[in-house]
């Protein structure tokens, strides 16, 4: 079953071909369905793949398969293949699962969309990049799936393009990964450098040939890299912007693509991050400080998308915070439990919106679990499972990632355990002011604003009762909820479950151990349980029956502490400047001079020239005739005096 | 008795002059067509002189091929001449300056 690895990222390029080909003709809703049953059987060759690497009896179980050789050049000798173990089945696993769930969900939530076989075709591709991203067997190949994730995510965050907003979002997210990508592009050419291969297994049997310095240029440059991939500090402000894109583009964004591809890199790159304590120390420093900003902004959104995106982008530096500790299964514990319950409460808020027809302001919500009680169900687990209130699987992964911390450094604990604290907080915010309260929706008047006329694909206009989702949008939602839910017994050391048995060998004697006593385990335990579930208590008590309270969302957060701004001062701003200066001074003067003196000189030199063509054949003859005079006289003189 | 090769070409430089000037300085097309076949016929004189004077038979096999060109030359440059002048009534090569830059 090994050897079919490669149908797991074909299967939804075929998808992404036939709607290229044909999605037009086959409309609304067979187009999704060809996309879905794309991802869906790519999901089932995994699973088969998956049992297939289960079989193998090795220390790290693994399978690599060359398709073909991409560049042969001399000693650059890249080939297009692809590597198995657990750590990239774990991810093929949940992207391909989660993407799935999420095409069935858009079939619903994308009907009636003038651009619906489209969509499909994007979110194929886009699955697809993130498949071949972490199927790849070297640097190169990831690099692939890399760019075509930043593609696809430019092409769906602007898939609204007709709205201005929605436009500008693309670009500024391709803009900010581009900026990563020159990060990545940097390590890739000095590890090729240093190596002279860019195969992952050929890199990290040779890291002692990088030296030490090198290798932590490398890691910085990759954290670069990752940083714009997955919206860290300080190029994290695209992904809040993101929230422009349908719905289920920002679940696929956070819960199954893109995003997650900054931390399976990190992990994937392990031994280097193990010979460079530096490079991880940069990263859990850059990883807390992520997460706790990011939280204090989700404390202030009122946009109920934003609130979820800043949280993404928290977990995310929770992430990294494990990463930059060594606990790579801790990170990937959180990546997988947040997929599913990001996912879940995404695709939940998708709901929201739908039955709201557009209404994404939480302060216009309100009571809605009278209106839609499966979406309230189902939201209100990923609510508790984000919140890591036991025994849900968010108390699990963070916990194990804050364990970690304490171990490896008791200072970012702090951040970590507050910012824990500010999640609960400002989860419990959304859900009390979406779910509980008084039908604020009503009061807020059928004046139709701009949201609802943008979202024309299906706004009705009239403000009528919130409805629940047709099936095919709640369908997912279950699934996601069951699976949110228990994705915590993978923390059970031992049991088939176990996440750790089956990913740790990778990791190998690059992983770090906290070594806890088992009553500090429990007193750590016990101190996240408490502080999440005293501040999801505060947060509903809070928020549950007034919706307006603004000495709790102060201007700096609800500006997301005006990275924005600071930004535009002191990059944008100068840069329009210069490009100004280019455009009045330079490209007439200096530019325009150029071309226009040239052209002058040629003009001036043939008005000069054209006086000696008078057309009268007198004048030719003299010509002929001095000229013949001048040459036979240089020659007589040569002859007298040469 | 024989006449020494200066006089010989010292007629060719003169015939040569004449040619030369009267291109110059006549304004009808077919003088100044005449005064061309003068200076080719001088420069046959100066060659038949030196193939004389240097008993080398190729200055008057030049001649010859000279004697062709100027043949052919003639065809051509009268047709033309004959077309300007059916186009124009004129044989003043000052009214044909339409190449004027």
């Amino acid at each position: 079953m090994l050897h079919v690895t490669y149908l797991i990222i074909l299967l939804p390029l075929v998808g992404f071909g036939i709607l290229l080909a044909s999605g037009r003709k086959l409309g609304d809703p067979a187009a999704g369905v060809v996309g879905t049953c794309a991802v869906g059987a790519s999901f089932l060759v995994s699973v088969g793949v998956y049992l297939a690497l289960l079989q193998v009896n090795a220390p790290v179980r693994s399978y690599s398969q060359n398709l073909w050789t991409w560049i042969p050049v001399d000693r650059l000798q890249v080939h297009a293949a692809l590597y198995v173990d657990p750590l990239s089945m774990t991810m093929v696993l949940f992207i391909t699962g989660i993407s799935t769930l999420i095409h069935l969900y858009s079939i619903g939530y994308m009907k009636g969309d003038k651009d619906y076989p489209k969509f499909f075709l994007y979110m194929n591709l886009f699955v697809a990049s993130m498949l071949i991203l972490v199927l790849g067997s070297n640097l190169l190949v990831t690099f692939v799936g890399w760019e075509g994730v930043g593609t696809c995510s430019y092409w769906l965050v602007s898939f609204w393009f007709t709205r201005d907003s929605a436009a500008s979002a693309g670009k500024k997210a391709f803009v900010y990964n581009r900026i990563g990508d020159v990060g990545f592009l940097l390590a890739i050419f000095l590890v090729y450098d240093k190596v002279h291969s860019l195969d992952y297994q050929y890199v990290f049997a040779h890291v002692d040939r990088i030296g030490s310095a090198n290798v932590t240029a490398i890691c910085l440059l990759l954290l670069v890299g990752v940083m714009g991939k997955s919206a860290q500090i300080p190029l994290f402000p695209w992904l809040a912007d993101a929230m422009e894109g349908p719905t289920p583009v920002s679940a696929l964004i956070h819960a199954a693509t893109m995003v997650t591809a900054g931390v399976y890199l990190l992990c994937r790159v392990n031994p280097l991050l193990h010979a460079s304590p530096d490079a991880a120390l940069t990263i859990a420093i850059i990883g807390a400080a992520t997460a706790f900003v990011a939280a204090t902004i989700a404390c202030a959104q009122q946009d109920i998308k934003k609130v979820l995106a800043y949280s993404t982008v928290s977990q995310l530096g929770y992430m990294f915070l494990a990463i930059g500790c060594g606990a790579y299964t801790a990170a990937i514990f959180l990546m997988v439990a947040h997929a599913f319950f990001k996912g879940l409460l995404f695709l939940g808020a998708g709901s929201v919106i739908h039955g709201l027809h557009d209404e994404q302001d939480l302060k216009r919500m309100g009571n809605l679990r009278a209106y839609l009680p499966i979406t309230f169900i189902t939201f209100a687990i990923g609510w508790l499972c984000i919140a890591a209130v036991p025994p849900l699987s968010g108390f699990w992964a963070k916990g194990d990632i804050l364990d970690n911390t304490w171990a490896a450094h008791p200072a970012l604990w702090f951040v970590g355990i507050i910012t824990a604290a500010l999640t609960a907080y400002y989860m419990s915010r959304l859900t009390g002011l979406a779910f509980f309260g008084s039908d604020r929706w009503s009061e807020s008047g059928a004046d139709g604003h701009e949201l609802d006329a943008a979202h024309a694909h299906h706004a009705d206009g009239a403000v009528s009762e919130p409805h629940e989702s047709p099936w095919i949008m709640t369908v997912p939602l279950w699934i996601l909820a069951f699976f949110a839910a228990i994705a915590g017994v993978m923390a059970i050391s031992g049991s088939n479950f176990s996440l750790a048995n089956w990913v740790d060998p990778v990791f190998g004697s690059n992983l770090f151990h906290d070594n806890l006593s088992s009553s500090a385990l429990w007193i750590l335990a016990i101190v996240d349980a408490v502080v999440a579930i005293v501040f999801v208590l505060i947060g509903l008590r809070l928020w549950s029956q007034r919706s307006d309270r603004p000495a709790l969302e102060g201007a700096f957060l609800r500006g997301a502490w005006y990275i924005n701004e600071l930004y535009d001062a002191v990059f944008g701003r100068p840069s329009e400047r210069l490009a100004a200066y280019c455009a009045d001074v330079i490209e007439p003067k200096v530019i325009d001079g150029a071309v226009n003196g040239v052209a002058g000189a040629f003009r001036g030199s043939g008005t000069l020239l054209r006086k000696t063509q008078t057309g009268y054949v007198r004048n030719y003859v003299l010509g002929i005739t001095f000229g013949t005079v001048v040459v036979l006289g240089f020659m007589l003189t040569r002859m007298w005096w040469g | 008795m024989s006449i020494s090769p200066a006089w010989y070409l010292s007629l060719s430089v003169v015939l040569f002059c004449i040619g030369a000037f009267g291109v110059l300085v006549r304004r009808n097309v077919l003088i100044m067509f005449m005064c061309v076949e003068l200076m080719l016929n001088a420069s046959n004189l100066a060659f038949v002189a030196f193939a004389r004077q240097l008993h080398d038979i190729g200055g008057q096999v030049l001649v010859f091929f000279v004697l062709v060109v100027a043949a052919a030359e003639v065809v051509v440059g009268l047709g033309i001449v004959v077309a300007i002048f059916r186009r124009r009534a004129s044989t003043n090569a000052d009214d044909l300056h339409l190449m004027k830059g």
